[in-house]
Order: C-alpha cells, then structure tokens, then sequence
C-alpha cells in the first residue's frame, strides 16, 4: 500500500507575494480559514501555532520558507482527541507565478499543495483531504473577491472533515 | 434520470476534485451546461442535449469537436454525467472515461466534485492529463462565477509528452481487451 499524500492544486488571479502573505499572515488566515490564526516567526526550526478562538488547535515546526515561492511545516493536530497520537505530518506549498494573458494586467499563481508523510492508517488523512479544498477555496475566494466564502463557517470545516473520516471509515467496514 | 443500460459499475474512479464556490446550484449547473460559460473557463463551446442519451461534444475555437460522449444522467441542478471520448489524433482509440459533476447546496456556497472515472486500469502517465487539466479548469470556473473572468490559458498547458508517449504504448498494446 502506497503511503498516503493529499495532492491539490489551485490556480488564483493574484501575486505571489499576495498570496505568501496570506499563507503565513494570521489576521489573513483568519479571514478565510475559519477563525483559524497563524503565527510563526517563519524561521527554519520555529515553532508555527494554529489558534482557534483562544485554543490551540494545531502545530507545527518550520522545515522551509523561501517567500515567495515555497513554505512547508510539520502539521501535528492537538484539537481532536481521536488525532493526537498521530505523529507530525508535513505540508508543503508551491508557488508558481503563471505567463497570465498576454498583455492583461491580471497576475496569476499556481498553488500546489502537498500534505504527505503519514502513517499508512492515518486518520488525520482523511480529515485533511475533506477539509483542505474547502479551506483553499476559500482562500481563492478571498484572494480574488476580498472574502473568503460566506458558509465557510467552522461547522462547514468540521462536516468536510467528517464526511472525510466517514467515508473512509466505509472503506475500512 | 440515469441512463438504465449502462454498466457504471465497470466504471472506476481515479480522478476527484472537489472545489467550493460561491453561487447557486442553478447557476454552477448553467456554468457547466452553457456555452456562455465554457467558452470562458474550458476555451470550448459545450453542446449538450438535455437528456439521458442525449449527444455531448466539446467545440474548440476552430470549430472542431475534441469531446464527445452522451448524456448518462441528467439531474439538473444537481448531477451530470456523461461518457467522455477525446476525439483527437492518437487518443481517439483510447476507451471513453467517465465524467460526473455533483452540485451540492451548502449554506450561500455549493460543493461541486467531478469525478473521472475508467473501465480500464489507465496508467498514471495518462491520468496526469486530467490531473493537470481538471484543477485548471474547475479553478477557472470558480473565478468565472465568482468574479466574472476566468483564469487565463497558458500556452504550455498542452499534454505532457509523457502522457502521449503512454498513450502510444496502450493503443500498441490495448490493455482493456484483455
């Protein structure tokens, strides 16, 4: 069996400096990632935190940052009993800024997201394969409109990563 | 609504990608049914009967058709499926996929999944040409309706060469006869 690796690729109308920023600023996280607040000093080895309301729901450790181009931290979940024995995970963004249309004044990127280096029983897979395009679709939208998307509300989040768990809890049965 | 004779069960999923936009169900469904919006994200005109059995094809500028298929369900606004046959050169000798689109309402938002699915087992190598095309395409779609312009095409997003060369090697060997 293949080691699980959550794949997702997006393309967004903005810069690669915009979208940086709103990748590892926390007052722009917030705004799409559902009340989710970043923080890093984002130096090789520094600690990342994922802060909803006054909890901590996930962390990590900074394992490269080179703005604009390529950010990646280790992902460890602290919110969800069921998640806190997993050891840490590792995402990855890529930016790549795209030719855009010839002569348009629209900067366009593509971001690739890569979530890998799981156990092969993984539960926090699945929960991150639900919940990553939401949260990213999000991100598009606020890129691109000024919000992030009207439902994305925490419940939204939380029914993405339960569909994800259930269907693979279906597969496992 | 779906198409009774059809074996779908020969049908295996290898590509999904899941995106959330802000719009309706109506009009997620329009965007993936009408000319007016394919000709923004897809660069092709849609043709599509509007029934189970009905003719599907996808029109380049030129004129030419590089899609064909027909209508396997038709539920408007919620589901969509359809054989799917590249017409072009090489490819043309290739099984048809699969295609389904999902409309789900959530909240002001809808959830749209499309899944590709195949009757034979595809090497990597091919399915990478969905895999490129399709987040372009629905990343698109998603600018289109939420902001009234699509992402621009790029030159370069022809197939990979390694996609054409597996391509080549299946119609010399046609793995799904076996």
């Amino acid at each position: 069996m293949n080691e699980p690796k959550f794949v997702y690729v997006t393309y967004i109308a903005t810069t690669p400096e915009k979208l940086w920023q709103a990748l590892t600023d926390g007052t722009f996280t917030e705004r799409y990632w559902f009340g989710t607040r970043i923080a890093s000093d984002w130096t090789l080895g520094a600690r990342v935190t994922f802060t909803r309301g006054d909890r901590v729901s996930d962390y990590g450790v900074v394992l490269a940052c080179e703005p604009p181009r390529r950010l990646s931290y280790t992902w460890r979940v602290e919110f969800h009993e069921e998640f806190r024995h997993e050891r840490p995970s590792r995402v990855t963004f890529e930016i790549e800024p795209m030719p855009g249309r010839a002569g348009g004044t629209t900067p366009e990127v593509k971001l690739t997201v890569t979530h890998d280096d799981f156990d092969v029983d993984s539960k926090v897979f699945r929960a991150i394969s639900g919940g990553w395009p939401l949260v990213l679709a999000s991100l598009k939208s606020f890129l691109e409109t000024g919000g992030g998307l009207q439902s994305a509300s925490v419940d939204a989040l939380e029914q993405a990563k339960e569909r994800a768990l259930a269907a693979a809890r279906g597969k496992a049965a | 609504m779906t198409d009774p004779s059809f074996a779908r069960e020969k049908f295996i999923p290898k590509t999904v990608y899941v995106t959330y936009i802000a719009t309706t169900a109506e009009k997620a469904w329009e965007a993936l049914t009408s000319t007016v919006f394919t000709s923004r994200y897809f660069n092709r005109d849609v043709d599509i009967e509007p029934k189970v059995g009905g003719a599907f094809g996808m029109r380049m500028p030129d004129g030419r058709y590089d899609i064909r298929g027909r209508v396997i369900e038709w539920d408007p606004p919620r589901r969509l499926s359809m054989t799917w046959a590249v017409d072009f050169e090489e490819f043309r000798e290739l099984p048809e996929c699969l295609v389904t689109y999902e409309i789900e309402p959530m909240g002001p938002s809808v959830r749209l999944t499309m899944t590709e699915a195949h009757q034979w087992e595809v090497p990597d190598a091919i399915l990478a040409g969905g895999r490129q095309g399709w987040p372009f395409i629905l990343s698109s779609l998603k600018s289109v309706l939420e902001t009234g312009k699509p992402i621009s095409i790029s030159p370069a997003m022809g197939p990979p060469k390694e996609m054409i060369d597996a391509v080549r090697r299946a119609i010399a060997e046609k793995p799904w006869r076996r």
